[in-house]
């Protein structure tokens, strides 16, 4: 009570008739908080990585210099068998367009129910107000659920394919997007609805004319990024369980030696549809909300 | 004459806006036709007519079921006559004889299952009969080689009979019997044996008595009751309570490592491929395709090469996560950095400081705010990543939900590891929401 009354003992305080000390004082404190921040941070990585690295099949400096070996045993087989490269390019071009369409379908889907799920959870918008915050939760979980859980569990009940994978990558985009969608919704000028209500027009209808055309280009842009993260996913879940590149790269592995020239055909459709995609859609999205 | 001088002054502009609306109507009206067309050809492509057609509702079924409930096995073999009670099968879930759950009774020969709502099942030394209300009694006897049914004509189709097998399902069970064993599945709401296992001495013990049994006398002398409790529920020996937890750890300790490594190494880097700190073209080129390089060199792919080298792992998911961000972080970051304020590293070189000194006050404290939303955004994306990844190297929770899924069988492990999937990430969401409030303030 004292304390708090007559404050801390002076020499505690910040001597106001020095600012000089004072400032350089405080300046120091902050520092060594930093310090200790850092300290604390590198500390909390160091022990982390000892962890992971003791719980890791091999060490990280026992493999670091193993780390070219692979690579370069796949390489140098795919170099000996050059000749099989443009064959077998063609041969698995169709996988890859099963991935890429994947990808889109999923994008389409999951970029309509975001929509839906945007619409429903933005304030001043939603047809039932009372429901959005029903609306923003189910955004967040289907957001958390990887891709992998919903993909594994459907290819139990739908057998193999591309279906499976197409849901399941839905399923999150749809959470992701439900967010972004409803952020710049959010920001959308809402005269252009008053205008409309004031016509009679019902909710679809402002909606469809008031809001859509202004968020439009920041929507697409956000489903193009999706598309680029969702090619991604469709090759890793392609790999873990069911249909597209990630299938043939996973049965080309597991063969082993023999057939890296496989391997390698099929890293680099994938690098290069993965790098295309990113450029096109980088320029299209710069168009969109740039304008130019 | 007079009126049609600025009429036709505009009409070129009246013509170009009629264009324009009329090229506007039809790419409204193209888009929506050439979503439908992408989506007939993926409707064939894809094959979904065949869809229903190998589609396993009855999997779907079993897993739904399983998600929520568990069954136990009533199993005599019929050449020893031996009984068996086990919960899904496992032998590690196997009552003891004076543990008989008391649905059932056991008298010498004879066993008496109550499945609920009058359905009787009676194992005895004749065979074994399963009373069905509102339809009657089967009679199920071993005649010779061959299984003798009696029961009320005709023989409904949830009663499968072959010379060797009958085989009844109920909505309270199913029944099976064949020459070597008969066997009965009850099944019961819940999740079986989550905290105790059969062998332990608090299996079966309600809330009540369990708190009682705190401040009672010590099981087992060497420690107290409550550690007793504790070491049962980490190491239950069905669902690896302590496993889970530690491939939980193991998953976001792959993203925390993973991405703070990324924006370590991707910090120094960027001032390299930033046009206003390195003037020399070709470093910031090669820098910049650097970041390409790694970033469309997929997760996976850099996964399966770590792999070969590093073994199976957290530390190769880790390793994988921080290569693929090293690159997404690299482009950010020089983006943030070409897009600072000059001001405040004027202010700070008139001071007379040095390249060092510059980067630290005048340039980092710009771009903090960009920098720590992204590492914080992507710890909480790759939370999620780390799951997939997981599978593929061998570690985490990834692996576990993997491994569960391919036996087909645990489908409550399945559920139990989803759900834990999905707190995890929304707690890492939270988490990094609260950290970015606390240290930018939005």
């Amino acid at each position: 009570m004292v304390d708090i009354t007559f404050g801390p003992p002076p020499g505690d305080r910040p001597d106001l008739t020095n600012p000089t000390a004072a400032y350089i004082h405080q300046t120091r404190r902050k520092r060594l908080y930093g310090f200790i921040l850092l300290i604390l941070f590198v500390a909390l990585i160091a022990s982390g990585f000892q962890v992971a690295e003791d719980r890791n099949a091999g060490g990280f400096l026992s493999g670091l210099h193993q780390i070219g070996a692979f690579p370069s045993e796949v390489i140098s087989e795919a170099w000996r068998n050059r000749a099989n490269l443009p064959a077998l390019v063609i041969q698995h071009f169709p996988s890859l367009i099963e991935t890429v369409n994947i990808a889109a379908a999923a994008t389409l889907l999951g970029g309509l129910l975001g929509a839906f799920l945007a619409l429903g959870s933005t304030r001043h918008l939603a047809r039932f107000p009372a429901l959005t915050p029903l609306f923003r939760r189910t955004a967040d979980i289907m957001r958390a659920i990887p891709e992998i859980v919903i993909a594994l569990v459907l290819i139990f009940i739908l057998g193999g394919g591309p279906v499976p994978a197409v849901l399941a990558i839905a399923f999150h985009t749809a959470g992701a997007l439900g967010k972004l969608f409803s952020e710049s919704a959010e920001n959308a000028d809402l005269k252009p609805v008053e205008g409309l209500t004031s016509t009679g027009a019902t909710w679809s209808q402002q909606i469809w004319l008031g809001i859509i055309p202004q968020v439009a280009p920041n929507w697409l842009s956000y489903a193009l990024l999706r598309f680029e993260i969702n090619i991604r996913a469709s090759a890793i879940l392609g790999f873990v369980g069911s249909g597209g590149i990630g299938y043939d790269l996973k049965l080309a592995m597991q063969w082993g030696g023999g057939k890296y020239d496989q391997v390698v055909a099929i890293f680099a459709l994938l690098f290069c549809t993965i790098v295309l995609v990113d450029q096109l859609s980088g320029y299209a999205r710069n168009r969109l909300v740039k304008g130019h | 004459m007079t009126d049609a001088t600025p009429f036709n002054a505009y009409a070129p502009t009246y013509a170009k806006v009629q264009s324009q609306f009329k090229s506007r109507r039809l790419t409204a009206f193209a888009i929506p036709v050439l979503l439908v067309l992408y989506l007939a050809y993926l409707f064939i492509s894809f094959d979904i007519s065949g869809l229903a057609a190998r589609a396993r509702m009855d999997n779907a079924r079993i897993l739904l079921a399983d998600f929520v409930s568990y069954k136990t096995h009533v199993t005599r073999d019929n050449r020893s006559g031996q009984l068996s009670v086990t919960i899904e099968g496992e032998s590690k879930a196997t009552f003891a004889p004076n543990q008989y759950p008391d649905w059932m009774t056991t008298s010498g020969d004879v066993t008496n299952i109550d499945l609920g709502q009058g359905n009787l099942i009676t194992y005895d030394a004749q065979g074994a009969r399963y009373i069905v209300p509102g339809y009657g009694t089967i009679d199920i006897k071993p005649d010779g080689n061959r299984l003798r049914l009696i029961a009320p004509q005709p023989i409904p189709n949830w009663i499968n009979v072959t010379d060797t097998r009958i085989s009844v399902t109920t909505p309270a069970g199913r029944f099976a019997y064949s020459r070597s064993k008969v066997e009965t599945f009850k099944y019961q709401p819940g999740w079986e044996l989550f905290f105790f296992t059969l062998d332990s001495p608090f299996y079966g013990k309600s809330y009540g008595q369990l708190t009682a049994l705190l401040t009672a006398e010590r099981i087992d002398p060497a420690r107290s009751n409550l550690a007793y409790m504790a070491s049962e529920v980490w190491h239950n020996k069905m669902w690896h309570h302590g496993d889970v937890a530690w491939a939980l750890f193991e998953t976001v300790l792959m993203a925390f490592l993973g991405t703070m490594g990324a924006a370590l190494i991707a910090l120094p880097l960027a001032f390299l491929a930033a046009s206003n700190f390195t003037p020399i073209r070709i470093v910031r080129f090669a820098f910049r395709r650097l970041f390409d390089f790694v970033r469309g060199v997929d997760g996976l792919i850099w996964t399966i090469i770590l792999a070969r080298a590093f073994g199976p792992g957290p530390m190769t998911g880790a390793l994988a996560i921080l290569l693929t961000d090293t690159g997404t972080f690299g482009k950010t970051f020089s983006e943030a950095l070409e897009n600072i304020d000059e001001k405040q590293v004027e202010g700070i070189r008139s001071t007379g400081a040095g390249p060092l000194q510059r980067a630290r006050f005048g340039v980092i404290p710009q771009i903090a705010p960009v920098l720590l939303s992204q590492v914080l955004y992507y710890l909480e994306s790759n939370t999620r990543s780390a799951t997939v990844i997981g599978a593929i190297v061998g570690g985490g929770i990834g692996l576990l939900l993997t491994q569960a899924i391919i036996t087909q069988k645990d489908w409550e492990e399945v559920a139990y590891y989803m759900i834990l999937i999905v707190l995890m990430v929304m707690a890492m969401d939270t988490a990094s929401g609260w950290l970015r409030r606390k240290l930018i303030g939005r």
